[in-house]
């Protein structure tokens, strides 16, 4: 008796399951989307933030393209890669989505990057995560990141430190694991080359909180500290560096610096004025189109970080870049997405950051901002654009094989030995 | 199946009739039914919610055989597991030239065998503590080595980990392909599932809930009980170890994240839901996991699915101690009115 | 030398915070034999309430007390919806409390986002002062929590060895069912101390999140980190979590200043350690079936 409806349940699951098994797609039907970030966890604010830069970009196509309406499939991950697995497969095996993007962070995206060997029959696009061997190494065909990367993002910062603020001799902190190893050699490449000298690479264990006894072994004879931290962590440090009675100013890798961190609460925090950063965007970039997108974002999430951040920028960028090319074909999906590919690999893309196009390992060449934090003169701090770094590419101009040949960034390479 | 019932010490005639009698018709129905899953059902739900649930079942039942049997509740089967699945990636090698690429029929078997070990050793330390603070020990244990793989490049490739990791082909089958993974997980969750049932019975498996029951009368009978406990650990860890191994062809690569906090606890959780005083318990509880996991996120529309797992969890550990089948249990003894029932499992 | 002396006081002061957050799930255990795998949730709710009272009022003392008082009364709905009903279950009060956690992360996470937050303490305990018989300037605020820390300690051990009380909660211990024969409101007087206990989680969460800033995640770290302290120092014992956090405190600075790539494994090692071989804990007393 009772084991009836537990039966017609059974059979109605996999009844279910089967007709999933058996759609295909056709020219009137929608264009099935997915879209990964992790909402889970200590990332979830920079998940949410990515989010709202993928709604932005369908906001901008009225949630249609090419006469097809656009169905978005969301998932979130926790930003293991096991997790960003898991979303994947649930999205594209499940969900059956035609184009999926994401997801967030570094060693997520060389896992989907993997899985994309996989499913050769779904385009990925990345999200914001900005791993290099993503799509330097064994890169997939199926893979494209119309956004930078971790070494790109620090472009023109070493000169700009080296030439303008005249600092010679730093020391480096950073959590130790891939992202600012990738952010290190960006900054090292030029700022090395210039004849900087780094005294010392001081690595931290991530989900490190109290960074009291490494700020007592800090070099004294250096002239500014290069930090790749990002979040909470650039608060404690620079709360307790200061009640250590830290007086070095700081360099800043591209999430240290960010307006949740200028808008925070101290009397301290004029401690950073001065601070240069780089990175895809600037807030004060006051170009007409970036201005209008940065409207347009305060417009739609009044309870948003009140300026896009990193992770908008990125989501928003490759959604774009899929969504432009998917008109230019015409909505057109057949042949294994040939033509959309084809579209993505040809695309001068206009963003509110500039032109981007994508190299041959499907990896954006885009500009790059140079910042530095500045006092509004009101009591609010805001990062002023310096600088622009036009067309950075993913081996920094380097011929690729030249490049190579120095290896991926790791916690020894670039080596300090050869900088001092 | 047989092989393992025929070294049972009891008389060998009447085992196999035992067998067929104890043989209930949803025994059957559920055999069947996981035969010919794979054949109904497509890719995803072949690999990410059947393949899973085996898998994670089969950690979470090595949890069971201690917690259940042995009475101590271990956080870090899961560790085994990721121990064994690192192994395979060491030992076996993986993409971008790591690892010592040995071949399959000898680095997938030393890679069972440290894990093991190491879970041998897991419970050489930990049997000396008692109740909360086997948790804590075992906690610890995970943590140790999460921040351990975290922070070590020579072995375990720190952050980044492994991956590129891909099941052999044996005897010429590809096990990459979904249904022949499919069958392989349930080969092996079937092996764990029986080896438990019958532990139930058998001498070993008795001492050792004797043990539990009470350690002060079966020391003073002559039974070495940490001795006892260090060989469930042993045993518990093979079969986290193969649990691992599958895991990692699973998912392809394993980093830190794969052995963190969440993870750890997760395997708990899914022990506990199902419930741990039968060896099917696991199994439900990964089942009721996976499916929470891949889909709870669409049923409820919004960001706050991890608020609905926590609180199924919370209800059901709240009002059920032996999780779901506990309910079960209640259900089917309200239904059927008949008290005695209880006082049978209790004699048992 | 300078390093040295300098990373044993960041060591100590670190302690400081780690006594505060573990003597109140020693308390809560010792006293009720209550597994309350919550407790880095209360560190982490008391520490956003205060810090949602500092940024209504601009007070930080106010957030202090706040944070402390609202967490005292989470406790009490604790002890009175939860814990009384489970009592003597350790596994179970495990299990349910790690539920509570996951929910009570996720909510905070729903209402105070996923951005980290800062008190800015006021000047009165801002800055450094000069340390005697040396060049060196150390921050006021870590000693401060260092301060904080002791006198906590000491008023516990007064409260349990001294007052009327205190004399109650450790008869109740041992013999419950004989203490509430003689009159006594066992369960008003276990509301009293799970409220005491949790109080200090969220005393701990404004005072922690003053220069550790508060985020998703932190509430597990403290979780783990009050584990570790109150199981090396022993469990119950308010003199084993003072050795404990000593302990930890240290082992995690020093392993930062000397040794930092294996830093956060140190202190999972001494606590293997320590139960391998003393599984009561440092000064625990052996548990009594």
């Amino acid at each position: 008796m009772i084991h009836k409806p537990l039966a017609t349940t059974a059979a109605s699951a996999l009844a279910l399951a089967m007709t999933i098994g058996t759609t295909t797609a056709h020219a009137d039907e929608p264009i099935r989307i997915g879209v990964l970030a992790t909402l889970e966890g200590v990332f979830a604010a920079s998940g949410q933030d990515g989010m709202r830069g993928f709604d932005m970009a369908v906001d901008r196509f009225d949630g249609e393209v090419a006469g097809r309406e656009i169905q978005v499939y969301r998932a979130s991950s926790d930003a293991s890669p096991d997790s960003a697995l898991s979303a994947a497969r649930r999205l594209v095996e499940n969900d059956e989505v035609d184009i999926l993007i994401g997801p967030l962070s570094g060693s997520e995206g060389i896992a989907v990057k993997n899985y994309a060997h996989e499913q050769p029959q779904v385009t990925f696009l990345n999200g914001s995560s900005a791993a290099q061997e993503t799509t330097l190494d064994n890169p997939a065909e199926n893979f494209f990141r119309f956004s930078t990367e971790g070494v790109q993002w620090q472009a023109g910062l070493g000169t700009y430190v080296y030439e303008e603020k005249g600092y010679e001799r730093v020391a480096i902190l950073a959590e130790d694991y891939s992202f600012p190893y990738a952010q290190i050699m960006g900054f090292m490449t030029e700022f090395c080359d210039l004849g900087g000298t780094v005294a010392e690479k001081m690595f931290v264990p991530l989900e490190t909180r109290d960074y009291s006894s490494v700020i007592a072994r800090m070099p004294q004879d250096i002239d500014a500290i290069y930090t790749v931290m990002g979040g909470s962590d650039i608060l404690n440090f620079l709360e307790q560096y200061q009640q250590m009675g830290g007086e070095a100013p700081l360099i800043g890798g591209s999430i240290a610096v960010d307006q949740t961190i200028l808008s925070a609460e101290g009397p301290d925090r004029d401690y950073l004025i001065g601070t240069p950063t780089s990175g895809p965007l600037a807030d004060d970039w006051d170009d007409p189109e970036f201005v209008a997108w940065q409207e347009r974002y305060q417009e739609m999430f009044p309870d948003g970080l009140g300026s896009p951040g990193l992770f908008a920028h990125a989501y928003y960028v490759n959604t774009l870049a899929a969504l432009t090319a998917l008109e230019e074909v015409g909505g057109e999906l057949g042949d294994g997405h040939e033509a959309l590919r084809d579209a993505l690999q040809n695309l001068e893309l206009d963003t509110p950051t500039g032109v981007v196009q994508v190299d041959h390992n499907r990896q954006a060449i885009a500009d790059i901002f140079i910042t530095e934090v500045s006092s509004d003169g009101e009591g609010g701090l805001y990062n002023r654009v310096v600088g622009v770094v036009e067309g950075v590419n993913q081996t920094l101009g380097f011929p690729e094989e030249e490049f190579l040949a120095n290896g991926f960034a790791a916690r020894d390479n670039p080596p300090v030995e050869e900088c001092q | 199946m047989a092989s393992v019932l025929d070294e049972t010490p009891r008389t060998n005639d009447g085992t196999l009739a035992r067998l067929v009698r104890s043989l209930r018709w949803y025994y059957v129905a559920m055999i069947a039914f996981l035969l010919i899953y794979p054949l109904i059902t497509g890719g995803f739900w072949t690999v990410q919610i059947g393949a899973q649930t085996l898998i994670l079942g089969t950690i979470a039942l090595s949890l069971m055989l201690l917690a259940g049997y042995g009475g101590m509740v271990s956080l870090s089967q899961l560790t085994i597991a990721g121990l064994a699945g690192y192994m395979i990636a060491v030992f076996g090698g993986a993409s971008g030239g790591l690892g010592l690429g040995w071949p399959p029929f000898v680095a997938i078997p030393m890679a069972i065998a440290v894990a093991t070990l190491f879970a041998t050793l897991v419970g050489v330390i930990s049997v000396r503590t008692e109740g909360i603070y086997t948790i804590m020990i075992t906690l610890a244990v995970g943590m140790a080595f999460y921040f351990f793989v975290l922070q070590n490049r020579e072995i375990f490739n720190a952050f980044d980990g492994f991956a590129g990791l891909r099941p052999p082909l044996v005897l010429g089958i590809n096990m990459r392909e979904a249904n022949n993974f499919y069958f392989f997980c349930l080969a092996i969750a079937g092996f764990g599932y029986c080896l438990v049932l019958y532990l139930s019975r058998a001498p070993f498996g008795l001492a050792l809930q004797a043990v539990r029951d009470n350690p002060r009368r079966m020391r003073a009978l002559g039974f070495n009980i940490q001795a006892h406990r260090v060989a469930a650990h042993a045993l518990a860890g093979f079969l986290a170890a193969l649990g691992g191994m599958l895991l990692v062809w699973m998912n392809g690569q394993i980093s830190p994240g794969s052995v963190g906090i969440a993870p750890l606890i997760s395997i708990l959780i899914i022990a506990i839901l199902g419930g741990i005083r039968h060896p099917v318990g696991p199994f439900i509880g990964a089942l009721i996991f996976v499916l929470l996991d891949n889909f709870a996120m669409q049923l409820i529309g919004g960001d706050r699915f991890n608020t609905v797992i926590g609180l199924i969890f919370l209800v059901i550990v709240l009002f059920s101690p032996d999780g779901v089948l506990g309910l079960w249990k209640m259900f089917r003894n309200r239904l059927r009115r008949q008290p005695q029932d209880s006082v049978e499992s209790r004699t048992e | 030398m300078t390093l040295f002396l300098l990373t044993l006081l960041n060591g100590l002061t670190l302690a400081g915070l780690y006594f505060l957050v573990a003597s109140g799930f020693s308390l809560v255990f010792g006293l009720m034999r209550n597994i309350n795998l919550a407790h880095g949730s209360l560190y982490l709710l008391g520490g956003y309430i205060g810090y949602s009272t500092f940024r209504a009022t601009g007070s930080w003392e106010l957030g202090v007390v706040v944070g402390t008082l609202s967490m005292a009364a989470a406790g009490v709905l604790l002890q009175y919806f939860i814990f009384r009903f489970m009592e003597g279950e350790e596994l179970r009060q495990t299990l349910v409390t790690i539920a509570l956690s996951i929910v009570a992360a996720d909510l905070m996470l729903w209402y105070w986002g996923g951005t980290a937050y800062q008190f800015t303490t006021p000047d009165w305990i801002r800055g450094a002062v000069s340390l005697p018989f040396t060049p060196l300037r150390y921050p006021t605020y870590r000693l401060a929590i260092l301060v904080a820390a002791v006198v906590v300690g000491i008023a516990l051990w007064l409260f349990l060895n001294r007052t009327r009380i205190g004399m109650m909660v450790r008869a109740g211990v041992d013999d419950k069912d004989m203490l509430a024969a003689s009159g006594v409101n066992v369960q008003l007087l276990f509301c009293v101390t799970f409220a005491i206990g949790a109080g200090l989680a969220g005393l701990a969460g404004v005072l922690g999140g003053s220069y550790l800033s508060l985020a998703p995640g932190e509430d597990m770290r403290f979780l783990l980190a009050s584990l570790i302290v109150v199981i090396v120092g022993g469990m119950g014992s308010i003199v084993g979590a003072g050795i404990g956090a000593v302990l930890i405190g240290l082992t995690e600075q020093f392993g930062l200043a000397y040794a930092p790539a294996y830093a956060p494994v140190y202190t999972f090692l001494i606590l293997v350690f320590v139960l391998a071989f003393r599984p009561q804990g440092i000064v625990g007393r052996p548990l009594q079936s």
